[in-house]
C-alpha cells in the first residue's frame, strides 16, 4: 500500500513538473492579488502593515482554491480516477497522495514567496516568521478541505464558481486564526494559542478529509 | 434483540415507502399546520400585547419573539438535513434524501429571517444595520452553507447522485459548524470595537419566556408541516410513473 502511495506521489509530481504553469500560475496569482491592494487602498506604511496579514492570507486562500482544479480534473477526464477506484488499494490513501502533491505544488511555493510579500507589506521580521509558520500549518488545511469540494464538483462541466461557494465558508476558521496570529505577532502578543489551534485543525483535517474526499469521489464517478 | 431490530427496520422501511409516506403525511399535515398556526397566533398576541415592556430596550425588544426562534430553527434544520442525509446514505432510504433536500430552502429561509430581524433589531440597539457581532456573523456563514448545499443540488442532474453529494457536504458542514462558530466568537472578542456595547442580558422573565417558547414550538411545527408538504410534492414527482400515483391523479386528488 505504501508503495502504491509513493508511486502515485512520484507520478503526480512528475506530471506537475512537466506542466510548469500548474506550479507557476497560482504563485503569480498570489503575488498579483497582493499587489493590487496597495494600489487600491493606499501605499502608506501604517495602513498596509495593518491589513497586510489579512490580505496575504486571503490571496493565499484564493490561489489555493483556484488551483484545486488540477487535483482531479485531468485524472477524471482520462479515466485514471476510475482505475484508482477499482484498484485494490483504499481510495482515501490514493487521495491523500494527490492532496500532498497539490500542497507541494501550490502551498509550498506560496510559503517560499511569502517573506517577500510580507516585506513589501511592511510586516515586522517577527510577523514574517509567524506568517510563514501559519502558512505552513494552514495551506495543508486549504488543500485538504478543498479536495472534498473538488471531489464533489469534478463531474460537473462548470464547477468552478460552485466550488468557491462550497469551499470558502469552510476556510473561514483558518483565515481567522492565521491572519490574527500574524497581526498579534506584529503587536508583540503571544501567538501560541492560534498556532495550537491551526495545528490541531490540520491534524483533524488530515485524518478525516481524505475519507470524505474518497466518499465524494465515489459519488461523482458513479 | 436482533429480531426486534429487524422488525423496527422493517417498520421504518414500510413507513418510508413513498406510497405509505404519501398517505400518512397527507393525514398529518393538517394537524401540524393548524397546531402551528394556533401556537404562532397565541405566541404573537402574548408577545406583542401582554409581555411586559423591557426596562432597557422598551418595546423594540419584542422582535425577539421572531428572531430567536428563527435562529434556533436555522441550526436545527441544518442538523435535520445532515442527519437525514446520513440516514439516506447509510441505509439507502430514499425518503431521507427527500427530507434533506426539502429542508434546505426552509432552513435557508429561517436563517435569512434571523439575519434580517437581527439587523432590524440592531438598528435601535447598536445604532447600525449591521454589526460584526459573533452570532450574526456565524449566522451569515450558516446561510452561505445552505446556499452551497442548494447550489450543489441544483448543479447535479441525477437526483440520486445529487442527494448523495449533498449528504456528504451537509455532514462536512455539520462537523465544521462548531469550529466556525467558536472561531468567529473568538475573533469577535479580539476585534470588538467600542461601538458594540453588549447590553447586559438579565435572565429572561417568565412572562417573556412563555410567548418565546410558544413561538419556538410554533416555528418547529410549522417547519414539520412545510417539510412534509414539500417532501410529498417531491415524492409525487419522482414516483410519477408508478401506478399508485396514477390512481391518485385519476381520482383527482
Amino acid at each position: 500500500m505504501f508503495n502504491a502511495f509513493l508511486s502515485l506521489l512520484k507520478r503526480d509530481l512528475r506530471l506537475a513538473f512537466r506542466h510548469k504553469s500548474e506550479i507557476l500560475n497560482p504563485l503569480f496569482f498570489f503575488v498579483i492579488v497582493v499587489t493590487l491592494f496597495p494600489l487600491g487602498i493606499s501605499p502608506e506604511k501604517q495602513t498596509l502593515a495593518e491589513i497586510g496579514p489579512g490580505i496575504i492570507w486571503v490571496a493565499a486562500l484564493l490561489a489555493s482554491m483556484l488551483s484545486l482544479d488540477s487535483l482531479f480534473r485531468s485524472d477524471f477526464d482520462d479515466g485514471t480516477l476510475e482505475i484508482m477506484l477499482l484498484s485494490e488499494y483504499p481510495l482515501s490513501v490514493m487521495v491523500l497522495a494527490k492532496i500532498i502533491v497539490h500542497w507541494l505544488i501550490t502551498g509550498f511555493p506560496i510559503i517560499i514567496f511569502s517573506p517577500l510579500l510580507g516585506t513589501v507589506m511592511f510586516l515586522s521580521p517577527d510577523a514574517i516568521v509567524t506568517l510563514m509558520i501559519t502558512l505552513l500549518l494552514g495551506t495543508p488545511i486549504l488543500s485538504l478541505i478543498g479536495a472534498i469540494g473538488m471531489a464533489l464538483v469534478v463531474a460537473l462541466k462548470r464547477g468552478g464558481m460552485l466550488l468557491s461557494l462550497l469551499v470558502l465558508p469552510l476556510y473561514i476558521p483558518v483565515l481567522i486564526f492565521s491572519a490574527n496570529a500574524v497581526g498579534s505577532s506584529m503587536a508583540g502578543l503571544s501567538i501560541s494559542g492560534q498556532l495550537y489551534f491551526l495545528a490541531a485543525f490540520m491534524i483533524f483535517c488530515l485524518t478525516l478529509a481524505p475519507i470524505a474526499t474518497a466518499a465524494a469521489l465515489r459519488v461523482s464517478l458513479e | 434483540m436482533k429480531s426486534i431490530w429487524k422488525s423496527v427496520m422493517k417498520f421504518i422501511y414500510h413507513f418510508a415507502s413513498p406510497k405509505h409516506f404519501y398517505r400518512i403525511s397527507g393525514k398529518l399535515i393538517p394537524w401540524f399546520g393548524w397546531l402551528a398556526a394556533m401556537l404562532l397566533i397565541a405566541g404573537s398576541i402574548d408577545g406583542l400585547f401582554f409581555a411586559p415592556v423591557d426596562y432597557q430596550q422598551g418595546d423594540s425588544y419584542r422582535i425577539i419573539f421572531i428572531h430567536v426562534p428563527a435562529a434556533w430553527m436555522s441550526m436545527f434544520v441544518y442538523m435535520v438535513m445532515a442527519t437525514a442525509g446520513a440516514i439516506g446514505m447509510i441505509w439507502k432510504i430514499k425518503l431521507a434524501d427527500v427530507v434533506a433536500s426539502s429542508s434546505a430552502p426552509i432552513g435557508a429561509a429561517f436563517t435569512f429571517l434571523a439575519l434580517v430581524t437581527g439587523s432590524i433589531w440592531g438598528k435601535p440597539m447598536w445604532g447600525a444595520w449591521w454589526v460584526w457581532d459573533a452570532r450574526l456573523t456565524s449566522e451569515l456563514i450558516l446561510l452561505f452553507l445552505y446556499l452551497g448545499f442548494m447550489a450543489l443540488e441544483a448543479a447535479i442532474e441525477d437526483p440520486r447522485a445529487a442527494a448523495r453529494a449533498c449528504a456528504i457536504l451537509a455532514i462536512v458542514g455539520v462537523i465544521n459548524i462548531p469550529i466556525i462558530h467558536y472561531s468567529v466568537e473568538w475573533w469577535n472578542t479580539l476585534h470588538q470595537g467600542a461601538t458594540v456595547t453588549k447590553f447586559d442580558k438579565p435572565s429572561i422573565h417568565i412572562s417573556m419566556l412563555i410567548p418565546l417558547l410558544l413561538m419556538a414550538l410554533g416555528f418547529k411545527l410549522y417547519y414539520v408541516a412545510v417539510v412534509l408538504v414539500r417532501a410529498r410534492n417531491k415524492v409525487l414527482y419522482t414516483e410519477q410513473n408508478n401506478s399508485w400515483v396514477k390512481e391518485i391523479v385519476k381520482a383527482g386528488g
